[in-house]
């Protein structure tokens, strides 16, 4: 690990929210492909090609040959209209028994959690025993569209019953009509995009570009160190030659980021702090997660590294209120916590996505002011602090990068061996907060804890060689 | 990497132009499919006049364990049947002179032994105590095999059985070892002396699928000859483990795929990486009974160029870690049922290879720590064996230059380079059940490589 975040308390803590039947959906692993830079390595790569690799990198991880899943849901936000079942050929073409069920999801940036979220609820219910969830996203191969007056010209001239028809129907094409309409990330209500508007919340709260920078050049350096002391060799498979994210630079520095100049929010009337460095790159990859019953993880001699105990989604009308695009999470997380009976004080690992570097300080911002908390999110006082130090501790996105439905998969396997580790080493229950925004103003929230067998038996994700320490002491799960 | 000589020679025009000109004529090897009998023949036992020892292979051969598909002979009869193998029993031989009656006997069949057919001779190990007539005609069997090895054309080898300390004919490694080198599995095996030790080894309950049931660890299992050991064992019934680092993950997970294994992305130079293995193996596939050693890299420098990381890097890939990970195993009670150790040590390692000092101190040291890992092994019927292949069509090879390549191919017994898959099938022979008398000891997979025999 790079950085020993402080220890948990020391008073056992019991698991939060037991399932009432005691089903349990827990997580057996991950794995994703490196995150390529746009134009990079994944150029000539698209999203069924990744999402297939990152299948296949879990099916050899966990011997899942011809094995009959119990459903893998994932999805793409920018997606061809021919990959209507991306997820499902996808499968076919993995090593996966074709007989496995799968359907697409899409939340933008959200849609990987949003995945876990909801396989796990099916796991819990009893609707299936095994899942895989995830996402994969390209910007090298996103689909381009022609303009809505040729498209419209060519649906009337596909009706068209006589030549002359047809030609009428082109009649009315304008040379503006040719030019092919790329795709957009900015918000269709409001025409700007997701920087510009992180920007205005960016100077709402007040977030300065040190504080941005600092936080981006921590991602950095804690997702190299990671790389180095082999915390991804069970969580990433390499993909057409590329081993690590290539946006990864060990070296970023606060000082070299300081040198890079403003890119958003620069017709604001505060300076603009938002630069290449601290907001996160365009991205291609793949990520994707298995979750099973435990009883199912058990009969297959797989691992348990933690289990999903709750999910909650929020959005924001960014549109017509004056709450910002990205700071949905910032609403979810209390309901989530309250629904739970936690407190900030109860994770010992946040994993909030790094969609901008401000996003993130926003959101901590946010959760430490008392007349916020009170008039926006209805709370007695401030929601808390987030003790900095279990905060992204392996990277996140600035460093990883964000291929949009792939950057859930990444942050719940990370977060799974995460906790997995810590219990080990304490003998103790170690849980994980996971929050991420997205576009439309939504945001998901998630909590994950560990869940080692209580038996202590193989397949517990710690050393056989070492006697699984006991997890909770009160043994009531 | 195919060898367009070989096949260019054993075809039509070539064939006959290459003869005409005396031109080497590497035979074609006759290697492993599914249904292929293990003899392209029938099988001559031959021995000493009367000698019961050679009626008892014959028979060992005949019984249930031997595999009833051959067609096993005592006398050769004057017919003109193609000889599968010739099998010389010499094991009872106490005096220089017994070796004439059975040696001019082979003499007789050998031009009408079939093309990939087998000439194998059991023999019992010279030892200083025994009286000299005995050494002198025991020994004189290792002469006698090597020379014949260099003389048998179209694919045909020769290869010997030696009886040592106390195994006898009776021990189940004698007629596994024997199959092995009639069978397919040892097409690139030529010209080489097995060593069975002791009575320990079972025959499987299928000699298709020997490795039934056992849970194996491949390293370096990515590509080349370390993925077609994977494949080989899988094929012989093992759960597999491929283990490669994580640079590596694309192709070992397209490796652990193909043969419904799991992958294992790891450094085996981390101080932890015998405990990794072990962990993966035991709660993945409930148990480790074969672990294969082939990871490993070349760094060549003449010496009087070397330099420190490229000295310590082979050193450390090749046999440090190899040295660490069997510490690991032979502490871990999980490797104590039968266990085999295979170790990929090459050619080189026994006859030096200008460049290579530092991976022929690698690799001798695999052939002298499975020597003394051996013995360790021997209190759970496990063993430690090594495997040194000679020139191989892999990708490392085929980067050789064309002319140093073509010389390279065609300096052994079979005139040609093997493939990695004769490796994997020397390694997955001394990996089975059957092979629990063979320990300590070095098989070269190396057509009888002219360097170092």
């Amino acid at each position: 690990m790079p950085r020993s975040p402080q220890t948990p308390t020391t008073t056992p803590r019991p698991p939060a929210s037991p399932t009432p039947d005691g089903r349990e959906a827990v997580i057996v692993g991950g794995n994703r492909i490196p995150f390529a830079r746009a134009g990079g390595a994944y150029a000539d790569a698209s999203n069924q090609d990744m999402l297939t690799a990152a299948l296949d990198g879990l099916v050899a991880r966990f011997g899942l040959q011809d094995a009959r899943i119990g459903e893998v849901v994932a999805g793409s936000v920018l997606k061809h209209s021919r990959d209507f079942n991306l997820v499902r050929e996808s499968v076919l073409g993995s090593a996966l028994s074709p007989q496995t069920p799968a359907y697409d999801l899409q939340q933008a940036c959200a849609t990987g959690l949003e995945a876990v979220i909801g396989v796990s609820n099916k796991i819990r219910l009893g609707q299936i025993d095994s899942a895989i969830a995830g996402g994969a996203d390209t910007i090298s191969d996103a689909p381009i569209a022609v303009s809505e007056g040729l498209r419209h010209a060519l649906l009337k001239a596909s009706h068209a019953k006589s030549l002359g028809a047809r030609m009428k129907a082109f009649a009315s094409l304008r040379p503006a009509d040719l030019a092919p309409a790329t795709p957009r990330t900015d918000e269709p209500r409001t025409g700007l995009s997701m920087g510009e508007h992180q920007a205005i919340t960016t100077a709402t709260w007040g977030i300065s570009r040190e504080d941005q920078d600092a936080l981006a050049a921590a991602s950095h350096q804690h997702l190299a160190a990671a790389y180095d002391a082999g915390f991804f060799d069970d969580l990433v498979t390499p993909y057409l030659g590329l081993v690590r994210d290539a946006n990864l630079r060990p070296d970023s520095s606060v000082e070299k980021l300081a040198k890079l100049p403003p890119v958003f929010g620069t017709s604001l009337t505060v300076p603009a702090t938002m630069t290449a460095g601290n907001s996160t790159p365009l991205t291609d990859g793949a990520s994707v997660v298995l979750v099973a019953s435990r009883d199912w993880a058990q009969a297959h001699d797989l691992p348990v590294l933690a289990r999903v105990v709750d999910g909650e989604t929020a959005a924001v009308d960014f549109v017509h209120g004056h709450e910002g695009l990205l700071m949905a999470p910032v609403h979810a997380v209390p309901r989530l916590l309250a629904r739970n009976s936690l407190t900030l004080d109860d994770f010992d690992f946040f994993e909030i996505h790094e969609a901008f570097a401000a996003t993130v300080l926003s959101t901590l911002a946010a959760w430490e002011d008392a007349e916020y908390c009170r008039t926006e999110l209805g709370l007695d006082g401030p929601l808390g602090t987030v003790d900095r130090s279990r905060l992204n501790v392996v990277g996140s996105s600035l460093a990883a990068g964000h291929p949009f439905a792939a950057t859930g998969g990444r942050i719940v396997a990370t977060a799974a061996k995460l906790v997995a580790t810590r219990a080990a080493e304490t003998g103790q229950v170690a849980r994980a907060l996971i929050s991420i925004c997205a576009a439309g103003g939504l945001g998901v929230a998630a909590i994950i804890e560990s869940a080692a067998d209580p038996s202590g038996q193989p397949g517990s994700g710690a050393s056989a060689d070492e006697a699984a320490p006991a997890t909770g002491s009160d043994g009531a799960w | 990497m195919s060898d367009t000589y070989v096949s260019l020679v054993n075809g039509g025009l070539g064939r006959s132009v290459a003869t005409k000109l005396g031109l080497p004529r590497p035979g074609v090897l006759r290697r492993h499919t599914p249904d292929a009998p293990l003899a392209p023949g029938p099988v001559l036992v031959l021995g000493t006049p009367a000698s019961t020892e050679a009626d008892a292979v014959a028979q060992l051969l005949l019984s249930a364990d031997g595999g009833s598909d051959l067609d096993v002979r005592r006398a050769a009869a004057g017919d003109a049947t193609r000889w599968g193998a010739v099998v010389v029993v010499l094991s009872d031989v106490v005096h220089p002179s017994d070796l004439a009656a059975p040696m001019l006997e082979l003499s007789g069949v050998l031009r009408s032994l079939a093309p990939g057919g087998r000439v194998v001779t059991i023999s019992r190990a010279a030892a200083a105590s025994d009286s000299p007539a005995v050494a002198a005609a025991r020994q004189g069997v290792d002469g006698i095999l090597r020379s014949l090895a260099k003389e048998l054309r179209a694919g045909s080898t020769a290869n010997g059985i030696v009886l040592s300390d106390g195994a006898d004919l009776g021990a189940p490694s004698v007629l596994a070892a024997l199959r092995f080198f009639l069978s397919p599995r040892s097409a690139f095996v030529d010209g080489q002396l097995l060593t069975v030790s002791s009575t320990a080894g079972t025959a499987p309950a299928s000699w298709d699928r020997p490795l039934d049931g056992r849970v194996a660890v491949v390293t370096g299992a990515a590509r080349g000859i370390g993925a077609a050991i994977a494949r080989t064992l899988a094929r012989d019934g093992a759960r597999v483990v491929v283990v490669d680092v994580p640079a590596a993950g694309e192709s070992l997970a397209a490796v652990a795929n193909e043969i419904r294994g799991t992958a294992l992305q790891l450094d085996i130079t981390a101080a932890d990486a015998g405990a990794t293995i072990i962990d993966h193996a035991v709660s993945r596939h409930g148990g480790l009974d074969v672990v294969v050693h082939n990871a490993g890299i070349t760094r060549d420098k003449l010496l009087a160029n070397m330099t420190p990381a490229l000295w310590e890097s082979v050193l450390a890939v090749n046999i440090s870690a190899q040295l660490a990970i069997n510490e690991a195993l032979l502490a871990s009670p999980a490797f104590t049922h039968a266990p085999r150790i295979v170790s990929l040590a090459s050619t080189s390692g026994i006859a030096g290879n200008r460049g290579q000092t530092n991976y022929a101190a690698s690799k001798g040291g695999v052939i002298g720590m499975v020597r003394a890992t051996g013995p360790l092994l021997a209190d759970v019927d496990g063993t430690a064996n090594a495997v040194a292949p000679g020139f191989i069509e892999t990708e490392m090879t085929s980067r050789i230059p064309f002319a140093t390549r073509e010389v390279a191919r065609r300096l052994n017994s079979l005139q040609q380079a093997g493939l990695p898959v004769d490796v994997a099938e020397a390694v997955a022979f001394l990996a089975s059940p059957a092979a629990g008398g063979i320990n300590g000891t070095v098989l070269r997979v190396c057509g009888q490589n002219l360097v170092g025999a």
